[in-house]
């Protein structure tokens, strides 16, 4: 419109790094103007720290052990008898199994993200830089596996190979991150091929490529700086994703089994309870839905600071 | 002695935005009389365009038309209530806009959509206007019309949806048609189609014209007089041939210099002007122009010169005029607005126009 | 008579062929229809494929489970027979998908007398209008929300609605159908000592439906009015809605006709993976609310390891979804002239 072009001639960006700086730096003041965000982070620190300090705080006696049982102290009220938030229906303290369940739910939520990334990337940096064949292949494959409800597909794998993995808890651990990043893994790879492929469009490839210079250097040079915001928003959002999947699987009786405690099992468990004693479902359902909502908020934050067209 | 159809009286629209007031138009005055064609000239960010979207009440959040009078046969816009705003759009006065692919609704056919223009003032019944649309796309040059009434605009090429964009805005018999850059979003051949089509329009249906343009070639061809505006104000106005053989506001002169001219033996290299349009929320101190301005005196930058009249019907905005600067003076000017590189290629055969920053 | 303006870039714009063009488009509908009809198949014999890879590569037989008793050998033989599990597992994986053509997924493991089609049949309607009510609630709430906040950008109206979704779009459907239940009958029926939807062992077509639908839907409901409020402030921006002013259109269809016209089409797109949601969700839904559908069968399905009914299931949900999308996609081909039939 008329508002005042202040323009300055756009130069191609031959010299990636300097034009980065100012991007991050641009969007960390965009991400702390949204006030949402920033609850959401405050949110998310406070939960790992938390949940990092749990261990601690059992040794030292400040919270009672997760895994303790007190048949005299069966599906007490919250604040009653040292149980700040009551107990479950085997008199353990749900404070205590909130915390450590923490513990499960952010670990998963996060490390999936860890195993999703170099899938992700593998499959679209091969599907955009070949091309052709290759990638209509790949994209093929992609389609098929998208069209697999996911939450099906998790509970199908996890179904097969819970017997494999009771008694251990690293395996099961394992498994649930397994499935997860299984049913995960599509949308980060079609983001990087997209980028791959809007990368290949530029003008300066062509250019660089008649002067001689290795193409898959340069746009992995061009690639990292680009998409390292959208594939750190991919992430982040896939995090709550995550944590819902594996909350599910335990609600409904897979994935980590007791005594381990974790969020999904405690609303399972709370749900029977629930005319007697409603707070052993709330508190759990409660945690699972504030931990995802500061996620999200960071995910949004993070979007909108990072998308250079946003405009408020 | 034609009649005066559209007066806007110092108008001020206004941006508040974040990061402060845009004062986009800063008391522009001018005229359009009955059946002329008046062309609104500046570089991108002048406030031509809000002035024109002011004049129908269409200027966007944040913008608000702050101050002034635009009337229109004796009636003040800026005082109209909706409906009577909603009767005077598109009927009394109707507006073009620059892109006719982003203009027009992609998802309605043509046809319908010229129609709901004639349908919505209540002067043609709908049988009326679906006969009408085909006359009116004929008139504007577009073959096989009683087909192409129901093609999606994109199944149309660019020039044909700005004489789409044409016929509708001409379906309802407008006194004034305003038209935004109608040509810059196409390519030049077509280009030349639709200036034109303008021209036998006019010709034809008398319609005022409105022109708003960067392009001091398409105000030669087809305007009457034409307003020159720089940061948001009026700073030279006049009979096209006055101004284009002897402009007065150093500003105007940069403009037509910047335009390949016919009626002159091309001496001079081709110039663009230095410099950058000032920042509408904090403008210079004195004439808006005096830190890009060849010709700037020291009074230049304290104060700010007013409107005064330069020759018969034409007025322009400085304290200097260009009638008083010296022969040696317009040569440094040129001289000095070439950058080093220009110069070079001065000297090497084949030159072109110069690299400097500028808009145009 | 005017020459069309320059080169034309598109050939079938010249007016000899305009009305081929025209008629093309009705074909390659048709191709198009078909096309993805038979592009369903690679995805539902994947889906089989893998499904079926999985259930062979659990450890142990369908038979460990059988009502807490060890089975003899002769028993056990005698059943694997029956359900053709001592053939070699290609012979049975062909045998299934020819079964599966012919509309037979097997006998159930769990209920030795019922075919898993007749365990369907029996369920799909509880499921059938849990997800058709969802999705009545869903679409108007969702959309209408949305264009509300739109058009009252930044008022209270607009922080209100677009809270809400963030909110409701943070929890899981299990949680929100835990916490309403907690609300709504343990709460409610403390303070009132009434009865009030309360999740029961038998279900019927009544309010008991409410708490189910409304748990099934809010996260649908969320997610489409935030995209259809981001849809239609972005179409409200662009030049035709100013073209649409600037010809003194009333407002009413300016709303219409311009904007919803163009910034409901983004929407469409995403009823195929609302309809997936649905399906999926309604396994959540269903367990928390015992309401016997195909969702519930599936969870017991896999608690009881009951292949053949996992399969069947699966397989039912992945083409029911993929027909969603077909469905959806032809939709939208519809609604937006601009989609090239490729």
């Amino acid at each position: 419109m008329a508002l005042p072009a202040v323009a300055v001639a756009q130069e191609v960006d031959w010299d990636v790094p300097e034009k980065q700086i100012g991007l991050w730096q641009d969007a960390w003041q965009r991400f702390r103007r949204n006030r949402l965000a920033l609850i959401g982070a405050a949110i998310v620190v406070l939960l790992v720290l938390v949940a990092v300090s749990g261990p601690l705080l059992v040794h030292f006696g400040i919270l009672k052990d997760p895994l303790k049982q007190d048949v005299a102290f069966i599906e007490v009220g919250p604040g009653q008898a040292g149980h700040p938030l009551g107990s479950d229906e085997l008199g353990r303290d749900t404070l205590s199994r909130l915390i450590f369940g923490s513990r499960v739910s952010l670990s998963v939520g996060i490390l999936v993200q860890l195993i999703i990334l170099p899938i992700g990337l593998a499959i679209g940096l091969t599907a955009g830089y070949f091309g052709g064949r290759i990638d209509n292949i790949l994209m093929r494959f992609t389609d098929i596996w998208y069209a697999f409800p996911d939450l099906l597909f998790v509970l199908v794998v996890v179904s097969v190979f819970q017997q494999y993995t009771s008694g251990s808890i690293v395996l099961q651990v394992l498994m649930i991150f397994g499935a997860i990043a299984l049913v995960n893994w599509v949308g980060l790879a079609r983001l990087v091929r997209g980028q791959v492929l809007s990368i290949k469009e530029k003008e300066f490839i062509e250019a660089a490529r008649s002067s001689g210079s290795p193409p898959l250097k340069l746009i992995l040079k061009h690639l990292l700086p680009n998409s390292l915001g959208p594939i750190i928003v991919t992430l982040t959002f896939g995090i709550p994703n995550a944590i819902f999947l594996e909350a599910f699987l335990s609600f409904i009786g897979f994935g980590i089994q007791p005594p381990t405690p974790t969020w999904g099992q405690m609303v399972n468990s709370g749900y029977e309870t629930i005319y007697a004693n409603p707070s052993s479902v709330v508190f759990p359902a409660v945690a699972i839905g504030i931990t995802l909502l500061a996620f999200t908020f960071i995910g949004d934050g993070l979007r909108d600071a990072l998308d250079p067209r946003m405009r408020r | 002695m034609a009649a005066t159809l559209l007066e806007i009286e110092d108008l001020h629209t206004q941006f508040f935005t974040s990061r402060g007031v845009v004062r986009a138009v800063d008391g522009v005055s001018l005229h359009v009389d009955a059946g002329e064609t008046l062309g609104v000239v500046g570089e991108s960010g002048c406030g031509k365009t809000v002035t024109a979207l002011s004049v129908l009440r269409l200027v966007p959040d944040p913008g608000r038309i702050t101050s002034g009078r635009i009337v229109f046969r004796g009636q003040d816009v800026t005082k109209m209530d909706d409906s009577e705003i909603r009767d005077f759009r598109g009927n009394d006065v109707a507006m073009i806009f620059q892109d006719p692919m982003t203009s027009l609704n992609p998802v309605t056919k043509i046809g319908p959509q010229i129609e709901e223009a004639m349908t919505a003032h209540n002067r043609f019944t709908p049988e009326q206007a679906r006969t009408r649309v085909i006359e009116l796309l004929t008139r504007v040059r577009v073959p096989a019309a009683e087909k192409r009434v129901h093609d999606y605009p994109h199944q149309f090429s660019g020039g044909m949806r700005q004489r789409a964009m044409i016929a509708m805005g001409l379906s309802n018999e407008p006194s004034l048609l305003i038209a935004d850059e109608p040509t810059t979003a196409l390519d030049v051949t077509v280009q030349a189609q639709i200036i034109q089509l303008m021209k036998q329009l006019n010709r034809e249906l008398g319609t005022a014209m409105m022109l708003i343009t960067h392009n001091m070639a398409l105000v030669a061809s087809l305007c009457q007089r034409v307003v020159v505006m720089y940061a948001g104000r009026v700073v030279e106005e006049g009979p096209v041939e006055q101004i284009f053989k002897s402009p007065q506001h150093p500003y105007t002169w940069s403009l037509l210099r910047s335009v390949p001219r016919v009626d002159e033996a091309r001496k001079d290299r081709l110039v663009s002007i230095k410099g950058l349009p000032p920042d509408l929320s904090n403008p210079p101190p004195g004439c808006k122009f005096h830190p890009r301005c060849p010709f700037v005196v020291d009074r230049c930058k304290v104060e700010e010169p007013n409107l005064a009249e330069v020759d018969v019907n034409q007025v322009a905005r400085c304290w200097v005029l260009m009638r008083n600067v010296t022969d040696s003076a317009v040569i440094a000017a040129k001289a000095s607005a070439l950058s080093v590189e220009a110069v070079q290629k001065l000297k090497t055969p084949g030159a072109d126009q110069d690299g400097s920053a500028g808009p145009v | 008579m005017a020459v069309i303006a320059g080169r034309s870039r598109w050939g079938a714009l010249l007016p000899a062929r305009f009305s081929t063009l025209f008629e093309s488009r009705g074909a390659s509908l048709a191709v198009f229809i078909v096309r993805r009809i038979l592009w369903m198949i690679p995805i539902v014999f994947f889906v089989i494929v893998i499904t079926f890879t999985l259930m062979h590569l659990a450890p142990g037989s369908p038979w460990d489970k059988s009502g807490g008793r060890q089975l003899s050998k002769a028993v056990v033989d005698n059943l694997n027979a029956r359900y053709g599990l001592n053939k070699p597992l290609w012979t049975q994986f062909l045998l299934y998908v020819n079964n599966v053509i012919h509309l037979d997924f097997g006998l159930s493991y769990q209920y030795q007398n019922k075919t898993v089609s007749s365990l369907l049949l029996q369920s799909w309607p509880y499921t059938a209008t849990l997800g058709g009510l969802a999705f009545l609630l869903i679409v108007p709430v969702g959309v209408g929300l949305g264009v509300l906040a739109a058009l009252r950008q930044n008022t209270r109206v607009d922080y209100i609605t677009m809270g809400f979704a963030t909110l409701a779009a943070s929890f899981p459907n299990f949680v929100v159908g835990s916490l309403m239940v907690v609300v709504f009958s343990v709460l409610l029926y403390r303070w009132t000592g009434g009865n009030f939807f309360l999740p029961s062992s038998d279900f019927k077509l009544d309010d008991h439906l409410i708490m189910p639908v409304i748990t099934l839907s809010l996260l649908s409901i969320a997610f489409t009015a935030r995209l259809t409020r981001a849809s239609t402030l972005d179409t409200i921006r662009q030049d035709y809605v100013r073209t649409a002013w600037a010809k003194g259109l009333p407002e009413r269809i300016v709303v219409i006709k311009h904007v919803l016209k163009n910034s409901l089409i983004p929407v469409v797109t995403i009823l195929g993976p609302l309809f997936a949601f649905l399906v999926t969700g309604s396994v959540v839904v269903e367990d928390v609310f015992n309401i016997p559908g195909i969702g519930r069968a599936f969870v017991v399905a896999v608690a009881s390891y009951d292949y053949p009914m996992i399969l069947g299931t699966t397989i039912l949900f992945s083409l029911v979804i993929a027909v969603a999308n077909l469905l959806v996609d032809v939709l939208y081909v519809f609604i937006d002239p601009r989609v090239r039939l490729t």
